[in-house]
């Protein structure tokens, strides 16, 4: 007789889940997804060892288990701590939490170059996510931010030392995809960096796949190095036949022009899964097919509506689902006041660009007679 | 006159060679524990001595041992963490260069108890010359047969290595100093799995602090009870305080835990008083990471009684107005000292010793060390002062190792004791390039706060 799993329950945010023991406490969080998931920028699932180490995803445990319901006394790093059966887990509930995540983004941004009109991550950059979901609007840091001597490491990656949060996802590919690590963390501080100790080349055929896990633009692809913006390209999910890899990519397209190829990727920023397996791929699957020919094109790619590409009318949007209706059991929201009619730019029927000025005071005061 | 446990034959001619130190009454713990005790009997001879942990946290010892999981056909590990690197701290150093079996006797004893074969020192690199001191009692002891195969006929096997470290502050931490030890990059683990699960080579390992091992010795010896009778309360026994600072007697003491801070500073058998006749300002009690203390506070608690060389008075009334034993690195400052340039000094200490992993750690003390340097040279701006207070407030207990929580605590009470002497480098930057701030009213006494 199969035994039953135990799950275990627990509530993040004052919404239960059950999960299987030994799911993490993002994991869990990511199973109800939306605002209650704590950002990551160094936790990869598909990586194994990785987190821990940035301390965004940091919630507070107010009941540790249901066995032992006392509260963990410092804030706990959600990536790498299992759930227990009754535990109680407060995200953005807790104003500890938001404080303290407010700090780390700051301390992720003081060295960092904000270069991000010349950087080619920006606009699918987990840190400019971060910063504007928790950041502050100004910056206390008055002193020069920290740079590194220039290190060219091969042919394709592109490495930005300054961008570097020291996430250590890249050092966790070179583990556990290719067979020799030429790369590594060296010094130690603020003034450690990622680096090839004896000036090497990375040649390895899964090398590109640390472009893809990098949260930041440290590490980017040189065969796409200023050829385009993300937002002006057009995703489309393609595949090939690779020996080497599952062949499953997505090509940023401009017209016809595939200028990139990356690994597909799911809503958290991370590799999709294929057969259960992450969808790494090699990297003559992402350098060299730079063709339409070279690909079987499957369609266009799904892209959250957050996200910056969107606002290229792309059609392939994920507009997420009008609940307001569903909330309100049919009826429509009773409206404080209608607006639309009072002045023409509140007015949707109204083209903006056909007003002859904006609204002013006087135009409520004409209206009111 | 206290009783001393771990120094008393410190002077002897020669204790650092085996035929003195054996005749001196040494090893004779090995003997007893291994010819007529159980290991589980020497734990619970270290519970009842009621020993804590001398590296600084002060978890009782016994206790960590019997968290040590023993799964079968698993080896376990017993390390010494000898990566003394806390500034202000230097007493593991003079218990390993001056009487060097006593950690090897401690280690035996020890090794016996938790079951392990293979043990090891894991000491700093920079105490190079006692590797060699190290390595050279180790191979007489094993020509004495205390160490190898079948030590004195009883079954047990037991090898010590020594192990060097390459210079870092991190790895005293118990988890980096693992992954050091295994080959790695000494970054501290997340925990759990603690040790006593999953240590050194993911099997069970207890990691404790040179002195610590060394206690062992005079617990198997006399007992844990006769070893509980010293001290006051849960502060059981001696403890190795390495004194520094604006003294007239620096140097590592070893005190019974029931002795007032003012006799430690002042008695003639210990520090001997402050230097050319100086007046106390203030006072680090347990190496550089613990708060510091202004005098008026470090001589009395905040409830007016008289502060006490043990655990529990020096942490008396929280970090507010309290401090902690630490790992006994007691540094004294006259009025002479700049408290400013001296929470600078720390800062940039724990900014070179951060291992980089976490990021409020990595960037929080860079930034700090900036800050207090522009306040030290006459930089500063009012709001430095409050920026450092919110630094030091997200660093701490945000991080996976304590070394964020080190690096904040110092400047912390540098800022809640020693306002009013950053501000004054603030608002006198000319003068205080010139001067320092002096005592100040840091030695006024305090009015006692009367309980409610």
């Amino acid at each position: 007789m199969a035994e039953e799993k135990k799950l275990f329950k627990v509530t993040i945010d004052n919404i239960t889940i059950e999960v299987e023991p030994g799911t993490t406490v993002l994991n869990a969080a990511r199973k109800i997804g939306g605002d209650v998931t704590p950002p990551a920028m160094c936790y990869y699932s598909k990586l194994q060892g990785s987190g821990g180490k940035c301390r965004t995803c940091l919630v507070e445990v107010a009941a540790g288990s249901a066995a032992d319901p006392r509260p963990m006394p410092k804030l706990v790093a959600s990536c790498r701590t299992n759930v227990m059966d009754g535990m109680v887990v407060k995200n953005i509930t807790s104003d500890k939490v938001t404080d303290a995540r407010n700090g780390v983004v700051e301390f992720l941004l003081i060295n960092h170059p904000l270069d991000c009109p010349i950087c080619d991550q920006a606009g699918e950059c987990h840190l400019q996510d971060l910063g504007y979901e928790h950041g502050k609007e100004g910056t206390r840091y008055e002193f020069k931010r920290r740079t590194f001597e220039k290190e060219d490491i091969g042919p394709y990656i592109q490495l930005h030392m300054t961008r570097c949060i020291l996430c250590y996802r890249c050092t966790y590919v070179a583990d556990q995809l290719t067979d020799k690590r030429v790369h590594g963390i060296l010094d130690r501080g603020d003034h450690a960096e990622i680096s090839t100790y004896i000036s090497k080349a990375i040649d390895n055929d899964f090398s590109g796949n640390m472009i893809d896990v990098c949260p930041v633009g440290a590490l980017t692809d040189k065969t796409f190095r200023f050829k385009n913006r993300v937002w002006f390209t057009k995703p489309v999910d393609a595949h090939r036949n690779c020996d080497k890899c599952c062949g499953k990519v997505t090509l940023w397209q401009r017209g016809d022009e595939v200028l990139r190829v990356t690994a597909r990727k799911d809503e958290w920023g991370e590799v999709q899964n294929y057969d259960g397996k992450p969808g790494w791929i090699c990297n003559d699957c992402r350098f060299h097919k730079k063709k339409s020919s070279d690909w079987v094109i499957e369609g266009l790619t799904n892209i959250n509506r957050h996200s910056v590409i969107g606002q290229g009318k792309y059609p392939g949007l994920v507009i997420p689902k009008e609940t307001i209706a569903e909330v309100m059991h049919g009826r429509d929201p009773k409206l404080l006041m209608d607006i639309h009619d009072i002045s023409d730019v509140n007015d949707p029927s109204v083209d903006l660009s056909l007003i002859e000025g904006p609204a002013t005071s006087k135009t409520f005061e004409k209206n009111e007679q | 006159m206290g009783r001393k446990l771990l120094l008393d034959k410190i002077k002897v001619e020669n204790i650092r060679l085996y035929d003195v130190y054996r005749r001196e009454g040494g090893y004779r713990s090995v003997e007893r524990a291994l010819k007529t005790m159980t290991p589980d009997a020497v734990t619970e001879e270290v519970k009842k001595s009621g020993l804590r942990g001398r590296g600084g946290a002060g978890f009782p010892t016994g206790m960590k041992w019997g968290f040590l999981a023993k799964p079968a056909e698993v080896p376990r590990y017993l390390v010494v963490n000898a990566d003394e690197s806390e500034p202000g701290t230097f007493k593991d150093r003079y218990l390993m260069e001056f009487i060097p079996h006593l950690l090897i006797e401690g280690m035996i004893t020890s090794s016996y108890a938790l079951g392990s074969n293979r043990s090891y020192i894991y000491i700093r690199g920079e105490y190079e010359w006692i590797v060699d001191i190290l390595e050279q009692a180790i191979t007489e002891a094993k020509n004495n047969g205390w160490l190898g195969k079948n030590i004195l006929g009883t079954g047990f096997d037991c090898e010590i290595y020594v192990h060097r470290g390459a210079g870092a502050y991190i790895c005293g931490e118990e988890t980096a100093l693992l992954e050091s030890l295994e080959g790695k990059r000494g970054n501290p683990r997340i925990k759990p799995p603690f040790p006593a699960v999953k240590g050194l080579y993911d099997c069970p390992t207890v990691v404790n602090n040179v002195e610590t091992i060394a206690a062992v010795v005079p617990i198997v010896n006399d007992g844990g009870t006769e070893y509980a009778k010293i001290g006051i309360g849960k502060s059981t026994g001696t403890k190795l305080i390495s004194a520094c600072g604006n003294i007239n007697k620096q140097g590592v003491y070893e005190i019974e835990m029931n002795i007032s801070v003012e006799e430690f500073i002042y008695s003639d058998e210990y520090c001997g008083g402050i230097a050319k006749g100086r007046k106390l300002k203030a006072c680090i009690p347990g190496g550089s990471s613990v708060p510091i203390l202004p005098a008026n506070l470090l001589l009395t608690t905040a409830k007016g009684e008289k502060r006490l060389m043990t655990y529990e008075s020096l942490a008396d009334g929280g970090f507010a107005t309290g401090s902690m034993m630490g790992s006994g690195g007691f540094i004294v400052l006259d009025d002479s000292q700049c408290v400013v340039r001296h929470t600078y000094t720390l800062a940039r200490f724990y900014r070179h010793e951060s291992c980089g992993q976490c990021s409020p750690c990595r960037e929080g003390t860079g930034w700090m060390e900036k800050i207090l340097w522009n306040i030290e040279t006459g930089k500063g701006k009012m709001s430095d002062i409050d920026l450092l207070w919110d630094i030091q407030r997200k660093i701490e207990g945000n991080t996976i190792c304590p070394l964020g929580d080190a690096a904040a605590w110092p400047v912390a009470a540098a800022i809640r004791h020693f306002r009013d002497e950053f501000e004054w480098h603030i608002t006198n930057p000319e003068d205080a390039q010139r001067r320092n701030f002096g005592l100040a009213h840091y030695a006024d006494p305090l009015k006692v706060a009367t309980p409610a």
